[in-house]
């Protein structure tokens, strides 16, 4: 057996541009892919970091879960309640899901099942265009024009309240909600359809009685990515729900939320202060919603694909 | 594998790059960096542009983000002079001297803190008593008909509080001079910004706000305050702050890390000069000294 000559081996040898070029792109896609894990990683370190302190130190787990009394910069007694802060926020991702919901259901059916050609396609772009305005401009819609409406409607003292940022959340979780919900439709097979309507059903009941249960775990992943969209949102609830330290009777009361309250003081909070740690435990809460929500909604759409 | 290393050079630079978007320093020209409180901002802004014309050598910087930013940002040694539209605390000072920079404080204004209705509401004077009722934690006054007033447009009644995020300057300066450092009442509508204040009484009848005077316009109210029961009521004007007749008026400082030098000690020193002095008077704050402006200012 003789040896392969090395005249052969470079023919062999197919490193050539090509070859390089792959081999570069691969490793691009590789660091973007692994990027996105570290940054995940990097941020949950840092968050939690600068709120240890404040988790092992001052610390009250009773107080910060049940205490209305957020009063980070008191004279007389500092106090850390975050619940008024806590059933701030659920209450605006709940109003801004009564709304998103039904819109964004309606919205993924109508383009995913009626729409054709032109319509179709023009309603996604104009969808995705929602998605692309800045959250202070709907933060700015909310403190002027919906403030005055909604006091002129209903006739309630201020306009910035539950309803308002649940409103602008609302639109703002829209769109998204809206793709996700029609990509789990558009991935329902048109065999189930066409087996639907060689049956007799109307359009009515292919969509309610076969493509809807189908695009079942789709669907409810587009609801739990909104509400992860709603929850985290600061700029837009920051101004449009009256920043107020309240649990709400009504739609119309003022609440704030955990983010909006991040936003409005840690940029003057001293490095390492108590407050500064007490806003950094907000964040680690936060994150964690923020974390199982996703988790959720990303087990949900692994469930739609084994099937 | 030469070309992984390569690669990866790339996005690391791409990182890299962003930390260098800081200007540099020119050799030939100085540049002062000046932080801190949103009231004083658009007048350290106006300081900052006239005294271009002043000194061309010398460049101010000037950012916002509210005063306790400004301390922070001298204790951190990135800024020459912190803006304060409230004294600073005595943790700060400690906190300062610790850091090696014991801070000097310069007073360039005073802001009468103004209390802003809207314009349909009928009262015309305020006490302190009452603000503290109001706004102060137990205080019983919730209803506009207990300070025995009926508000158009306001059928609920209900006085709907505007205040300013816990960390703010005014929010403190009203906490102090107000509330004699108790605590606010849960519940009022903190706004992000003197602004936003004036926005939202300007757009609601039920509500009260307080800000500074600068930040007034023609569509809200602001009615006279009354300190003690017997004392006169008096309108938050430039000339009651600067004479002290007004009772909730505060001075607004700059505060530097130890005693000014160079360029900085030339820019103070023109701040309290005539000109500069000038300048906080057209912008509706109240100068620290008495200037003579030749013509009402801008």
């Amino acid at each position: 057996m003789s040896s392969i000559k090395p005249k052969e081996i470079a023919h062999l040898d197919r490193r050539d541009f090509s070859w390089y070029l792959d081999r570069s792109v691969q490793v691009l896609m590789f660091v973007g892919g692994i990027s996105a894990v570290i940054f995940i990683i990097g941020i949950f370190v840092f968050i939690s970091k600068e709120g240890f302190s404040f988790v092992f130190g001052r610390f009250d787990v009773v107080e910060f879960f049940t205490s209305l009394n957020w009063r980070p910069t008191s004279e007389t007694r500092e106090t850390f309640g975050a619940f008024a802060l806590i059933v701030g926020t659920a209450s605006i991702t709940g109003m801004a899901m009564l709304i998103a919901i039904p819109f964004s259901l309606g919205a993924a059916i109508y383009i995913g099942e009626f729409a054709t050609g032109k319509t179709r396609e023009s309603l996604k772009v104009l969808v995705e265009l929602l998605a692309a305005i800045p959250s202070v401009v709907w933060g700015f819609i909310g403190l002027t024009i919906m403030n005055g409406l909604i006091i002129q409607l209903f006739n309630v003292p201020v306009g910035l309240n539950v309803l308002n940022a649940g409103v602008i959340l609302g639109l703002m979780a829209a769109p998204i909600m809206t793709t996700i919900a029609e990509d789990a439709l558009k991935a329902v097979p048109d065999k189930y359809r066409e087996a639907a309507e060689a049956m007799g059903a109307t359009k009515w009941q292919v969509i309610v009685k076969v493509v809807l249960p189908a695009a079942k775990n789709g669907l409810v992943s587009a609801v739990l990515l909104g509400i992860g969209r709603a929850f985290g949102e600061t700029m837009a609830v920051l101004m449009a729900s009256g920043h107020s330290i309240n649990i709400p009777g009504s739609v119309f009361d003022s609440v704030r939320a955990l983010t909006a309250t991040i936003a409005a003081e840690l940029g003057e909070t001293a490095v390492g202060s108590d407050h500064y740690g007490a806003l950094f435990t907000l964040g680690i809460f936060l994150f964690l919603i923020t974390f199982i929500i996703n988790l959720t909604a990303d087990i949900m759409v692994r469930g739609i694909r084994r099937k | 594998m030469r070309t992984k290393n390569y690669f990866l050079i790339i996005p690391v630079l791409a990182l890299l790059s962003f930390g260098c978007g800081r200007p540099e320093e020119g050799s030939t020209r100085a540049v002062i960096q000046n932080k801190g409180s949103d009231t004083l901002v658009n007048v350290a802004q106006a300081w900052a542009e006239a005294y271009q014309t002043v000194n061309p050598n010398v460049a101010v910087a000037v950012t916002g983000g509210g005063s306790g930013t400004g301390i922070a940002a001298l204790m951190n040694g990135t800024v020459d002079i912190a803006n304060s539209s409230r004294e600073m605390k005595e943790s700060e000072k400690v906190d300062l001297v610790a850091a090696g920079h014991a801070p000097k404080q310069h007073i360039v204004g005073y802001d009468a803190l103004a209390i802003f209705l809207h314009p349909s509401n009928p009262i015309n004077e305020i006490s302190l008593q009452q603000l503290k009722a109001i706004y102060g934690d137990g205080g019983t006054i919730e209803k506009w008909s207990q300070l025995g007033v009926t508000v158009p447009g306001c059928d609920s009644d209900e006085i709907v509080r505007v205040s300013r995020q816990n960390n703010s300057g005014t929010y403190a300066y009203f906490r102090e001079a107000v509330l004699e450092e108790s605590d606010f009442k849960l519940g009022s509508r903190d706004m992000h910004g003197s602004k936003d204040v004036v926005d939202l009484v300007m757009h609601t009848a039920c509500a009260i706000g307080y800000s500074g005077l600068a930040y007034a316009s023609d569509e809200v109210k602001m009615p006279c305050v009354v300190s003690e029961a017997d004392s006169p009521c008096v309108a938050p004007t430039i000339d009651s702050a600067l004479d002290g007749s007004y009772p909730i008026a505060r001075p607004l400082f700059m505060y530097t890390a130890g005693e000014p030098e160079g360029a900085v000690a030339e820019y103070l020193n023109w701040i309290l000069s005539n000109d500069g002095q000038c300048i906080i008077l057209g912008m509706g704050y109240s100068p620290a000294t008495t200037p003579t402006c030749s013509a009402p200012a801008m």
